[in-house]
């Protein structure tokens, strides 16, 4: 097993560093240097220069490359050329915000999504069976943004039942969770459905599985089968699946954060990006990217443990 | 069969967008700016007074056309990739396996960004974009599928018999592996038909003033409490497309693959 996570966290980490260099080829080699596109149209080659040789632009690629390297392993990603202040604060500031918005989508989603996919799977083929069907695949296929901004349009600004903009006020959590409450949804909607299918199907599965069978013959209530001998082990490769998740709902976080002007990594990288401040580029794609790698490899191990087979077939 | 009619009525609306719009979608009527609907503006005008409906007819044009475009040239690819990784030699396919998993890392919105910074905005970028990201789904597949071939009797018989590798993977691998890589293509059009519109809706797709489903909800939230038409409009279509290739995805599935059927109703 110790043999086997070393591996994934190894291929984990060959993968983050492939990446990087990736897209930092990527900024180097494209036309346009990235001194120039930052100041304008009418900078002096002097001003050119001294930024350039600010952001350490004037050194050789691989030189530069080793650099940030170097500097993110310890923690250190540069300087915003706008602001003067260290990417790794700005993108740390940042994070938080969008993580607790990561969470509450999750949360919600599991909330609703574990009871209606065990519903589903107790009443199989009943109208509401069919019904979670139809609905989940439903919250699946619409895109993200287009519920946040219908939420927006109808709860946010023709009813205001919800704030429509920002994340509330520092330190005052009943606010920041009503701030919390529509870019949550529109996020984790989707989730609901996927959810609901998970733990039907696996529902469905341990419900034909002997000790429930067992529970059965000695009398026990259908509740406590359900709750305590089925639900439990059904929710398991849920868990997984939604650990990886909150890697890939960073991209829909993004959307979130951009229709309800919250901040968060998403607005920030969308910011940089219009802006082209390749150093926050780099810094959030990075943590993202590193975030999304480490939830894979989080719910690899997590299902190497579970299911022995794995191991074996992934070590091949 | 509801994903049947909304895929059928997309594909005719779009190609007879040109003689169904009432207006020239990219007509300015500075004095009509964001009305409401009306008898001579169904879906009422954007900030431009530009016809809503006309611009959502057409927009369903540049949909069509990237997810066209970029599906086929992925699975294109993927296919090409994933059978020489299922087929090659060992070292080759942890090559490309790895960097496939590169590719996978990012998550797409963030590679999509990071691109469409270097390069600009265009819906040429979008469609480049939507195939670096999508291929390795299709070359996993196919070489997982691949793989699972190789093993198999008759490709042993048939090397056996001396045919080319080229031989078997085009008359025996190909024909294996093509229904769940069709089946993953039209499952796939309403991720990339999302994609599309959230590049233009974020301003970093289509260039004005192409209209495009994303363009459209850009241009309706930015004048979000003026009108709120523009963003009903501009998502309606978003909504009944996805769902509408979701659906004829899954009736595809079960089409070809009746044992899913059996397991997932």
């Amino acid at each position: 097993m110790a043999k086997f996570v070393l591996r994934r966290a190894l291929i984990s980490l060959l993968i983050l560093c492939l990446a990087v260099s990736l897209l930092f080829g990527m900024i180097h080699l494209v036309p346009g240097d990235p001194a120039s596109v930052m100041l304008g149209p009418r900078a002096t080659p002097e001003l050119k220069a001294e930024l350039a040789q600010r952001m350490g632009l004037d050194q050789p690629l691989a030189v530069q490359l080793g650099r940030f390297v170097a500097g993110a392993a310890r923690g250190d990603l540069g300087i915003d050329p706008f602001s003067g202040r260290r990417v790794t604060e700005i993108v740390l500031e940042q994070l938080p915000h969008t993580l607790v918005l990561v969470l509450a989508a999750i949360g919600g989603a599991s909330l609703l999504g574990i009871p209606l996919g065990c519903f589903a799977a107790i009443r199989r083929g009943s109208w509401l069976d069919r019904l979670t069907a139809v609905v989940s695949v439903a919250f699946i296929a619409i895109p993200s943004f287009v519920v946040a901004l219908y939420l927006l349009l109808w709860l946010g600004v023709q009813w205001r039942w919800f704030p429509a903009i920002g994340a509330g006020e520092a330190g005052n959590i009943a606010d920041q969770a009503h701030h919390l409450v529509l870019p949550a949804i529109a996020l984790g909607l989707g989730w609901v459905g996927y959810i609901a299918r998970l733990v039907r199907a696996s529902m469905l599965e341990v419900m034909e599985e002997s000790h429930i069978r067992t529970a059965r013959a000695f009398g026990l209530p259908e509740r406590t089968i359900i709750v305590h001998y089925a639900l439990r082990i059904a929710l398991l490769p849920t868990v997984t699946i939604l650990g990886l998740g909150i890697g890939s709902m960073l991209t829909g976080a993004l959307f979130a954060e951009i229709v309800f002007s919250r901040p968060g990594i998403g607005k920030l990288l969308y910011e940089a990006v219009l802006n082209r401040n390749y150093p926050i580029v780099m810094g959030a794609v990075l943590v993202t990217t590193g975030f999304f790698v480490l939830s894979t490899l989080a719910s690899d191990v997590v299902n190497a443990s579970l299911d022995p087979r794995l191991r074996v077939e992934q070590g091949r | 069969m509801a994903g049947f009619v909304l895929v059928g009525l997309m594909l005719l609306a779009t190609v007879c967008a040109p003689w169904l719009a009432p207006h020239d979608p990219l007509e300015v009527d500075v004095t009509n700016r964001l009305s409401s609907p009306s008898a001579q503006h169904w879906l009422g005008t954007d900030q431009l007074g530009r016809d809503v409906l006309s611009r959502v007819l057409f927009g369903g044009q540049v949909a069509l056309k990237v997810s066209l475009i970029a599906i086929s040239a992925s699975m294109a690819i993927g296919l090409v990739l994933g059978m020489i990784a299922g087929f090659g030699p060992r070292w080759l396919d942890r090559i490309l396996l790895v960097s496939f998993d590169t590719v996978r890392s990012f998550p797409t919105i963030m590679f999509a960004l990071a691109i469409v910074a270097l390069i600009g905005p265009s819906l040429n970028t979008v469609i480049g974009v939507i195939i670096a990201t999508s291929i390795p789904v299709y070359a996993r597949v196919v070489r997982t599928q691949t793989q699972a071939l190789r093993e198999r009797d008759f490709i042993l018989a048939e090397r056996a018999m001396g045919a080319s590798t080229l031989r078997i993977l085009r008359d025996h691998v190909l024909p294996n592996i093509a229904p769940p890589l069709v089946i993953l293509a039209s499952m796939d059009v309403p991720a990339v038909i999302a994609m599309e519109a959230g590049l233009s809706f974020l301003g970093l797709g289509v260039n004005p003033p192409t209209p495009s489903w994303g363009s459209i909800l850009n241009d309706g939230y930015s004048y979000l409490r003026n009108s709120p038409w523009p963003i009903i409009a501009g998502g309606l279509p978003l909504i009944a497309v996805t769902l509408g290739f979701t659906f004829f995805g899954e009736a595809l599935r079960d089409i070809f693959d009746p044992r899913l059927r059996r397991k997932d109703a």
